[in-house]
C-alpha cells in the first residue's frame, strides 16, 4: 500500500492540462500548407501513394492522405506540414487543402445536427468498431482515454455495448467480412446517434480503396458527423474534433 | 537434391528451387520437422499455368539456413496432409485448401482461415463458419465478437463451457481481410508498397516494414547502408519496448489493477512520442524506406532518446516490482492460460509465445539480419508457459532492448550522403526475409517475373502460427480468465487476416 502511494506521488500529474492549446513536441505532420511555388506538378502528383494530391490547382485531400510526408520531402518549398493537429471536420470538402490558401480546418456549425449539442455536449458515450483497421488507430483511440490525454474528463468515453452508446467510431477501410457486423452494431444503438470516421482508411479507404475485399456501402446510406484524418489519428486531433462537434452551436 | 538452402535475405533463381514429387515433398518436409532445430517459416501455394506450385520453407535455427523445396500439383486434387505428421503445418494447409480447393487427407480440421477474396469456394461466407459442436444438456456455448467490448480488432470466439469452465474454444478470424497480398501485385510504385507494408499490422509497423524493405533490397541486390541497418535495428527494439509496456498496462487492466494500468500506460507515451520526434508518427509509419531514409538518426536524437530511457527505466522497474509483488495480481497471473513446452513444440509456436514455454526460437539469434549479428542476442526464456511467464518475458525483454539501444548509442553511424539509387528487382528470382518483430517472426517471401515485377508476394505474421495457442491455453480455465489470457498473448488480427 505504502509503495503504491509512493508511486502515485512521484508519478505526479501526468495529464495535459489544456488539450486545446498544447504544442506537440518534435516533428508532427498535421495540417499542410501548399505554396504557390511553381513545381513539376506531374511528378508531385505521382509521388503520392494514395492519390491524395491532385493538380491544376494543386490540392491535397487529407481524407486520402497517409501523412507519409514524401511529397514534402521531395518538394519542400511547395508543401509543408505544420504541427497543427486540429484537422477534424464535419464537412468532407474542408479536408481538401488548396494551394495558396491557409485556412484552418474547422467544423461547419450549420451542418451539426441540433440534437448533438442538445444531448451530448456534457456526455458522449462511444462504441468503437474496427472494420479492417490495422490496429494503430485503435491504439490511439485507446490512448485518448489514458492518463495523459484523459478524454474522460470531458465526459467522452468508450463503452462496451452499442446499447449504451450515443455514437459509433469506425476505423479501417470497412472490409466485406465486417460490413454486416458493423451494420448490426449501428442498428443496435438507440437514437439519436452519431457516426465518426477515424483515420484515413475509414474516410477514404486509404491505400486499400482498390481492393475487392472492401464493402463501403454503409457509408453510402448513413450520414457521417465527423471526419478525423490521420494514419493513425493523433489523440489530440480526435479529442479536439469531438469537443468542437458537441460544443459548437449554430 | 531435395531442397536448396539459403540464408535470410538471400535471393535465388526461382527455377533453382528443387521440384519434388508430392510424396517426396511430404516425406522430406515432415521428416525435417522431426528435428527440433527446424521449424516451418512458410508453406504456401502459387498458381502457375493452371497448376499449383507448393513452396515450403523450413528454417534451421542452428545453422541459420532455410531449406526451400517445392512440388507441383494439378487441380482438382486430393493430397495426404503434412499435418497428420506434424501439427505445425495445420494452418498452412488450411490456407492452401481455402485458396485453391486442394483436399488434404487426414487433416484434423480443414476449416476456412480468413474467407479471402481469392478463396476457391465462392459460396463460403464468414457468416456460415462450421463451428465444432458438442450436443449435451450440461454444456452451453458462449459466443463473443466479432466486435469486442474494448477498442480492439474484430474476431469471433466460440466457447463451449461446463458451468464457468471452458472445455473448448474455437477462434474464427477473417473479419480484417483487406486483400493485402493481392494489392502488393496490383500496386506498382515502391511508395505504395511501403504504405501497404506499414499497414499490415499497425502495432508492428517497424517489424513488417523492415521485413519488406530488407526483402526489397535483396530483390534489387542492393547492399544496405550501415545507417539504414542501424535505424531499423534501433526502431525494432524501440517498438518492442513500447508495445511490451503497453501490453503490461493492458494486462493490469484485465485483472483490475488500476495503478499498473495507468502507470504502464503512461510509460508507453514517451517511447512512442520519441518515434514522433524522429519521424513525425507515433507508430513509426513513414520511418522505414527501402534504400533510403527521410529521417536520419542524428546525434541530437540520440541524446533525446538517452534522456527518455534514463527516465523510463527506473519508473518501469519500480512499477514491475510492485505489480509482480502484488498478491492480487499474481493470483490472477500464475497458472492461468498455460501452454506446455510439448504443446508449444507440436503446434510450432514462434516468438515470445514460444520463448515463454522454453522454446529457444528467436530470429535475431538464429537468422540475424540488419545489425543483430553484432549484438550477439541471447533470447530470454521462461518455463511455465502461463500469463506470468508472458508478463516476465515482457519485463525482461524491455530491459534487454534498453541495454541494446544503449550499446547502439556508442557508435551512431553518420548518414550516407551518396546513396546509390535502387536498381530494379532481379528477374525470375525468389527471396525470403525474416524479422523478429515484438510478437515473433515475420516472414515475407517474394517471387519476381521475367520483367522483374512482383509475380507473387506472401506475408506471414507470427500470429498465423500462434492463434491456436490461445485456444488451447484457456481449456479448463474459468471463462472469466479469458480476457487476461487473450491480452497476455496479444496476437494480431490484421496481421493474420491480411
Amino acid at each position: 500500500m505504502i509503495n503504491n502511494i509512493k508511486i502515485l506521488v512521484h508519478q505526479g500529474k501526468q495529464y495535459i492540462p489544456d488539450i486545446t492549446t498544447v504544442e506537440i513536441p518534435g516533428i508532427f505532420r498535421g495540417r499542410p500548407i501548399i505554396s504557390n511555388e511553381k513545381v513539376d506538378e506531374k511528378t508531385l502528383e505521382e509521388i503520392c501513394p494514395t492519390q491524395a494530391i491532385s493538380i491544376n490547382p494543386v490540392q491535397l485531400d487529407l481524407g486520402k492522405c497517409t501523412f507519409c510526408g514524401e511529397c514534402a520531402v521531395a518538394f519542400p518549398d511547395k508543401i509543408k506540414f505544420t504541427k497543427e493537429y486540429k484537422i477534424a471536420t464535419n464537412n468532407r470538402e474542408r479536408l481538401v487543402v488548396k494551394e495558396g490558401e491557409e485556412n484552418l480546418i474547422v467544423l461547419n456549425p450549420d451542418l451539426i445536427r441540433k440534437e448533438i449539442s442538445d444531448y451530448f455536449s456534457g456526455s458522449l458515450k462511444l462504441r468503437q468498431v474496427c472494420a479492417g483497421g490495422d490496429g494503430s488507430c485503435e491504439l490511439e483511440l485507446g490512448a485518448c482515454g489514458n492518463v495523459n490525454f484523459d478524454m474522460g474528463r470531458f465526459g467522452i468515453e468508450f463503452v462496451p455495448s452499442p446499447r449504451h452508446a450515443d455514437g459509433i467510431v469506425i476505423t479501417g477501410p470497412i472490409t466485406k467480412n465486417m460490413a454486416a457486423p458493423l451494420q448490426i452494431c449501428y442498428d443496435a444503438m438507440p437514437k439519436p446517434k452519431i457516426i465518426i470516421l477515424a483515420g484515413t482508411d475509414a474516410i477514404s479507404g486509404g491505400i486499400f480503396i482498390d481492393s475487392k475485399a472492401l464493402d463501403r456501402s454503409f457509408l453510402e446510406t448513413n450520414h457521417v458527423d465527423l471526419y478525423v484524418p490521420g494514419n493513425p489519428i493523433h489523440p489530440l486531433t480526435f479529442i479536439n474534433g469531438i469537443l468542437d462537434l458537441i460544443r459548437k452551436r449554430k | 537434391m531435395k531442397s536448396i538452402s539459403i540464408k535470410n535475405n538471400q535471393q535465388i533463381p526461382f527455377d533453382s528451387i528443387p521440384v519434388l514429387e508430392y510424396e517426396h515433398f511430404l516425406d522430406y518436409n515432415t521428416s525435417l520437422l522431426q528435428i527440433e532445430d527446424n521449424h516451418c517459416v512458410n508453406y504456401y501455394g502459387v498458381s502457375q499455368q493452371g497448376n499449383i506450385k507448393l513452396i515450403c520453407c523450413v528454417a534451421n535455427d542452428k545453422n541459420g539456413l532455410i531449406n526451400i523445396s517445392s512440388a507441383v500439383v494439378s487441380l482438382p486434387t486430393t493430397l495426404e496432409s503434412f499435418s497428420q505428421y506434424h501439427l505445425a503445418f495445420e494452418k498452412f494447409e488450411r490456407e492452401i485448401h481455402e485458396n485453391f480447393g486442394i483436399q488434404f487427407i487426414n487433416h484434423p480440421w480443414l476449416k476456412p482461415v480468413r474467407f479471402p477474396i481469392n478463396q476457391s469456394d465462392k459460396n463460403n461466407t464468414i457468416a456460415n463458419y462450421p463451428f465444432f459442436k458438442i450436443e449435451s444438456e450440461e454444456l452451453h456455448e458462449v459466443g463473443v465478437g466479432p466486435i469486442h467490448a474494448g477498442i480492439i480488432e474484430p474476431g469471433h470466439f466460440r466457447f463451449i463451457c461446463n458451468g464457468e469452465q471452458i472445455l473448448h474454444l474455437e477462434i474464427q478470424l477473417g473479419y480484417q481481410h483487406r486483400g493485402i497480398e493481392n494489392l502488393f501485385l496490383q500496386k506498382k510504385k515502391l511508395q505504395e508498397l511501403h504504405t501497404l507494408a506499414e499497414n499490415i499490422s499497425g502495432d508492428a509497423v517497424v517489424g513488417h516494414s523492415s521485413a519488406f524493405v530488407n526483402l526489397w533490397e535483396t530483390l534489387c541486390l542492393q547492399k544496405t547502408d550501415g545507417d539504414l541497418h542501424f535505424a531499423r535495428t534501433l526502431a525494432s527494439e524501440l517498438e518492442r519496448i513500447a508495445i511490451h509496456t503497453g501490453d503490461l498496462s493492458g494486462m493490469c487492466t484485465d485483472v483490475g489493477y488500476q495503478l499498473g494500468s495507468a502507470v504502464f500506460g503512461r510509460l508507453r507515451t514517451p517511447i512512442i512520442n520519441f518515434f514522433q520526434q524522429w519521424c513525425g508518427n507515433r507508430m513509426a509509419k513513414s520511418l522505414i524506406r527501402a534504400g533510403k531514409t527521410n529521417f536520419p538518426f542524428s546525434a541530437e536524437l540520440g541524446e533525446t532518446l538517452k534522456n527518455v530511457l534514463d527516465k523510463f527505466e527506473p519508473d518501469f522497474e519500480e512499477m514491475c516490482d510492485e505489480t509482480f509483488g502484488s498478491p492480487t495480481v499474481m493470483g490472477r497471473f500464475e497458472k492461468t492460460g498455460m501452454i506446455t513446452n510439448e504443446i508449444g513444440k507440436s503446434i510450432g509456436l514462434v516468438g515470445m509465445t514460444a520463448r515463454m514455454t522454453n522454446i529457444n526460437r528467436d530470429i535475431r539469434a538464429s537468422h540475424p539480419y540488419n545489425i543483430y549479428a553484432t549484438l550477439a542476442h541471447q533470447p530470454i526464456l521462461k518455463h511455465h508457459g502461463d500469463v506470468f511467464s508472458r508478463a516476465q518475458i515482457r519485463r525482461e525483454e524491455v530491459k534487454q532492448s534498453i541495454a541494446y539501444i544503449r550499446d547502439l548509442f556508442a557508435k551512431i553511424p553518420s548518414e550516407n550522403l551518396n546513396r546509390k539509387p535502387l536498381a530494379k528487382p532481379t528477374s525470375n528470382v525468389f527471396a525470403i526475409s525474416l524479422v523478429e518483430g515484438w510478437r515473433g517472426e515475420i516472414c515475407h517471401c517474394a517471387i519476381t517475373d521475367e520483367k522483374g515485377e512482383l509475380l507473387h508476394y506472401k506475408i506471414k505474421d507470427p500470429s498465423f502460427h500462434n492463434w491456436l495457442a490461445l485456444a488451447l491455453a484457456v481449456r479448463n480455465n474459468e471463462i472469466s480468465d479469458f480476457p487476461i489470457s487473450n491480452k497476455s498473448f496479444d496476437f494480431s488480427y490484421a496481421g493474420h487476416d491480411l
